[in-house]
């Protein structure tokens, strides 16, 4: 079958999709965006977490097909929808981003170019990425929960980061990476 | 050239930007926080096929047939390949004993094992011919512990043994045996005044890395491979694959691709095989990922053991003596048993003075999972043991459990029950003072303005309490790990670093095979590149076989070893291009020939700090490179009959305080923290430091109170292989570990540097459990604990 969807911001249809595939599937392996993870594949880990029309899901429990007409935010795209929010949420891409991605096309950009949404660059600042397999997942779960709580309690964003399993850190470094992008995006830091 | 492991004493120290000492963060961070950075699993090829195992569905049997002719009749069906389609009479291989079958030959020792593998083009076909693959198997029954294993008529598991430990075992279904015999344990134990026995039990605990096993093969013109692939020791992999694909070693070239942990689950191969034999059948790229249900078939696991004590200890608390004997259960194959025998024995007296002791320590041949290296090693589950028994003894004598430890505690030149001395320093007690001394948790911190916050309570969201029937209770244990490959063997490693000037700015690369798996190895080599060579500059080139071998990433030893070997190389480097300058400039100025000299900022300075020359200008289009190969000192091998001999290289020393709470009525157990006190040798990474401490505290944690696969006792079929019923901590399980960082150098390794990954795992979980018994008074001679355990249930 094929499957049309919009992937950060930018349209994408993906063909001979096997009835059978996940979104996390079709987002690795046919659209060339491995950001999102596959540790379980049984939606115990949160590794391929990304947005749904804005609601964090286990992309592995998402059959390709569902996804159809539908917004996907990915680990790629966390970047460009935290800019976007901070513009006020419109949606859409202007046109000038949108020609930045047809000319590099998505997954395409280099570690150094990157410009990196307010969580990412904590995590890489507070020590919370090891192995950095859950850090796709965890980015979009902590991203989409400051969203809607910017000033989270410590039992709050461990409640809210619990579907995301993580086997290096021990969680502290995650603690402290996400109550200093809490802090950062306050204006505190 | 310094001898080997002898400190070069030409350390320049850490003045430069960026060198040890200093929290740099990771150069793959970016990368891994966009979703860049490509993990084995990520990796694609134009035209790439999947590659699929088939597994054996029982644990113990005779393969009477195999079918593939379903399988390969399935359109997109590339290639089906069983034991008759090996390539050459290597058709085994293993760690160190090659007893693992790349392909089930006539008869599966353990559930899961590999029977026969497909390639096709999407992974659903693959799976589904994998399933159209028929064999039929005659059952044999399955021996699952020492009792069963070592019956006069037990089954064998493997028949015929001819490997270097078969002629010492005292039954085949033995892998290692390690007794350790010092002093006169049966005079000792008439001075005791009290002794106390213990039988305990420890769990069969799974590394759980996340980025499930994988790789890429691709075939290459020549006849040969190319894979890309996770794992914890390249050239290791290579030694044991080529034989098998008959190929020289020159034509399997190995890339490492991003790896998602480790933990020692990837010392032993898994996909590498299997991947490069369709490759080369196919002639196309051929991709291998495992889901999470396959990886807990597809690794080892840390070997279960049953762990039997006694102590003895006098009125004033000196203890007399230690008898133990150690059972660890290793499962089908060999995999890193007999170091872990070797570990188990050799560490079974903890960090503590006994003179008198008698020590046993075996591994077994059963038909359950196959186990070896998981972090920490034997040492983790003696720990848990001897720890229990010093809160046992304390309680006998009526003394401070952690006044006790403290009294009895070894320090810098005690004997190990090897005979070998420890010379280096080992703050033992220090330790444990430190972690006592840190502030404890408020009590009921549950309690807020708004009622209790469920959260914060044993069984959180689950709303089971609002604080009734919840009990406190506070536990401390300590333990000592070995640092680097023990017993004698050449645990070397190779580093390459040149330095050239490029876009007018001189640039170090480091490259080593070292595999990064998360620990943060690139950082380090960094830092050391930035300190020895006073540059700003420094590439890590990728991980390949193209460099000698950096050995594997475990037993805390890379920094060590590695970062040694890249120490010394930039050593090396540094000499070679100060000859330059003094070639180029040293008529110049009498310093070049008069000072010392070092290399900061770009420069050539004095120790006076006078800059002598800018190395772009020293350097000019000369590049300076240097490929050499580093030990630590040497070890021998423990005599097999009293244990005796200097095996270990370096110890590693850590302490942990647990608070929890445990409600008592559900037998819900909430870690509220958990403290540690390490000594670390030198932080060459502060950050990087604390983030081990807290991971492998983490871990240890896991065994404490969730993590167990459990295995079938009639049938040994695992029951529970996925994150669904193998449960590992979340970051709501996961307590605030507040960590002290302690650094007395040893005075032989780079840097004063002590390996530090391991040592955390150990004191963790017995600290857990000394916490859940003294909040409850059960006595727990089991791990993990489960909730019937608890309330009574069990």
């Amino acid at each position: 079958m094929r499957v049309n969807f919009t992937v950060n911001g930018r349209p994408q249809e993906a063909d001979d999709v096997w009835e059978g595939e996940s979104l996390l599937y079709v987002l690795r392996e046919r659209l060339g965006l491995p950001g999102s993870k596959n540790a379980c594949e049984q939606g115990e880990c949160g590794s391929c977490t990304v947005r749904l029309d804005g609601v964090p899901v286990c992309s592995c429990l998402v059959a390709a097909g569902q996804a159809e007409g539908r917004e996907v935010v990915t680990v790629e795209g966390l970047a460009d929808h935290a800019r976007q929010r901070s513009r006020g949420g419109s949606r859409g891409v202007p046109l000038d981003e949108a020609k930045a991605w047809q000319a590099g096309g998505p997954g395409s950009r280099t570690g150094e170019e990157a410009e990196l949404s307010t969580v990412q660059q904590a995590f890489i600042d507070a020590g919370a990425v090891q192995c950095g397999f859950c850090t796709p997942g965890l980015l979009v779960a902590a991203d989409e929960m400051l969203e809607h709580n910017p000033d989270p309690s410590d039992a709050d964003i461990r409640e809210a980061l619990s579907g995301n399993l993580c086997r290096c850190t021990g969680y502290e470094k995650i603690m402290d990476a996400v109550r200093l992008a809490a802090a950062r995006q306050s204006g505190e830091v | 050239m310094p001898a080997n492991g002898a400190p070069t004493k030409i350390t320049q120290g850490s003045r430069s930007r960026g060198g040890i000492g200093e929290s740099t963060l990771r150069p793959d961070g970016t990368l891994k926080v966009t979703g860049e950075f490509a993990y084995s699993s990520d990796m694609w090829h134009e035209d790439m096929l999947w590659g699929q195992i088939l597994r054996s569905t029982v644990a113990h049997a005779e393969i009477v047939s195999i079918d593939t002719s379903e399988a390969l009749a399935l359109p997109g069906v590339y290639a089906v390949m069983t034991y008759d389609d090996l390539p050459t009479e290597v058709r085994n291989y293993g760690l160190e004993i090659q007893d693992t079958p790349v392909l089930a030959h006539g008869k599966v020792r353990h559930h899961g094992e590999p029977v026969a593998i497909v390639a096709a083009d999407h992974p659903e076909t693959a799976r589904r011919a994998a399933a159209k693959i028929k064999v039929e198997y005659r059952e044999l029954p399955v021996v699952t512990d020492e009792a069963s294993a070592t019956a006069p008529d037990a089954v064998l598991v493997h028949e015929d043994r001819d490997d270097h430990h078969a002629g010492h075992v005292p039954h085949p279904n033995i892998v290692h045996r390690q007794p350790i015999v010092r002093g006169d344990v049966a005079s000792a134990r008439g001075r005791a005044d009290v002794i106390v026995e213990g039988e305990y039990t420890f769990g069969m605990q799974d590394q759980a890395f996340l980025g499930p096993e994988s790789g890429l093969a691709v075939p290459e013109e020549d006849g040969g491979v190319h894979l890309y692939i996770a794992t914890q020791w390249l050239h290791s992999d290579l030694r044991q694959m080529a034989p098998v694909l008959g190929l020289p070693e020159d034509k399997v070239r190995m890339t490492l691709a991003g790896v998602g942990g480790a933990f020692g689950g990837r010392e032993d191969l898994s996909m590498q095989i299997h991947a490069c034999l369709l490759a080369l059948r196919t002639g196309k790229p051929v991709k291998i990922v495992y889901n999470r249900f396959e990886s807990f078939f597809g690794h080892v696991h840390r070997h279960p053991a049953k762990l039997y004590y006694e102590h003895g200890a006098t009125r004033d608390g000196k203890l007399t003596h230690m008898k133990c004997r150690i059972v660890l259960d290793g499962g089908a194959y060999a995999s890193a048993s007999p170091a872990v025998v070797g570990n188990a024995s050799s560490l079974s007296v903890g960090p503590y003075v006994v003179d008198d002791v008698d020590i046993e320590a075996i591994a077994l041949y059963t038909n359950n999972p196959p186990c070896g290296a998981m972090r920490g090693f034997g040492a983790v589950q003696a720990c848990f043991a001897y720890e229990a028994q010093m809160d046992k003894l304390a309680r006998e004598l009526g003394m401070d459990p952690v006044e006790f430890r403290q009294l009895n505690a070894m320090e810098q030149g005690t004997l190990m029950p090897t005979g070998q001395p420890v010379d280096s320093p080992a703050p033992v007690a220090e330790l444990l003072r430190r972690v006592k001394a840190m502030p404890l948790p408020p009590e009921r911190q549950w309690e807020s303005s708004e009622g209790a916050d469920v959260r914060q309570l044993p069984g959180g969201l689950s709303n089971t309490t609002h604080g009734e029937g919840v009990v406190r209770g506070v536990g401390y244990a300590v333990g000592i790990k070995n640092v680097g490959f023990s017993e004698g063997f050449d645990d070397y490693s190779t580093a390459r670093v040149r330095m050239e000037v490029v876009a007018g700015e001189p640039v170090a690369t480091v490259h080593t095979a070292m595999a990064e798996v998360g620990q943060g190895g690139v950082t380090v080599h960094a830092q050391i590149a930035r300190t020895e060579l006073g540059v700003a500059q420094v590439t890590i080139h990728p991980a390949d076989t193209k460099v000698g071998s950096a050995g594997s990433t475990s037993a805390s030893r890379q920094t060590y070893v590695t970062g040694g070997a890249v120490k010394n190389a930039c050593e090396l480097v540094r000499e070679q291009v100060l000859e330059i300058g003094r070639r180029r400039f040293g008529s110049y100025h009498p310093a070049w020939a008069t000072a010392e000299l070092l290399l900061e900022g770009g420069k050539v300075v004095t120790d006076g700090g006078e800059v002598l020359a800018d190395l772009v200008d020293v350097l000019g289009d000369e590049a300076v490179e240097v490929e050499r190969e580093w030990r630590h000192r040497p070890t021998e091998a423990f005599d097999l009959r009293t244990g005796q001999g200097n095996g270990h290289v370096q110890y590693s020393f850590a302490a942990h305080r647990a608070v929890v709470e445990v409600d008592t009525e559900l037998g819900l157990v909430k870690v509220v923290e958990l403290a540690c006190a390490q000594d670390v040798g030198k932080a060459l990474n502060p950050l990087s430091v604390v983030g081990q401490i807290q991971g492998g505290t983490t871990q240890g944690l896991g065994v404490a109170v969730m993590e167990e696969i459990i295995v079938d006792p009639k049938t040994a079929k695992v029951r529970n292989p996925s994150f669904t019923d193998y449960l590992i901590p979340t970051i709501l399980d996961t307590p605030t570990i507040p960590v002290d960082v302690l650094e007395l150098a040893d005075d032989h390794a780079p840097y004063g540097l002590r390996g530090i990954g391991e040592a955390p795992t150990l004191s963790s979980t017995p600290a857990v459990l000394a916490a859940i018994r003294n909040a409850t008074g059960l006595e727990l001679d089991r791990t993990p604990v489960r909730p019937e355990h608890l309330t009574g249930t069990a």
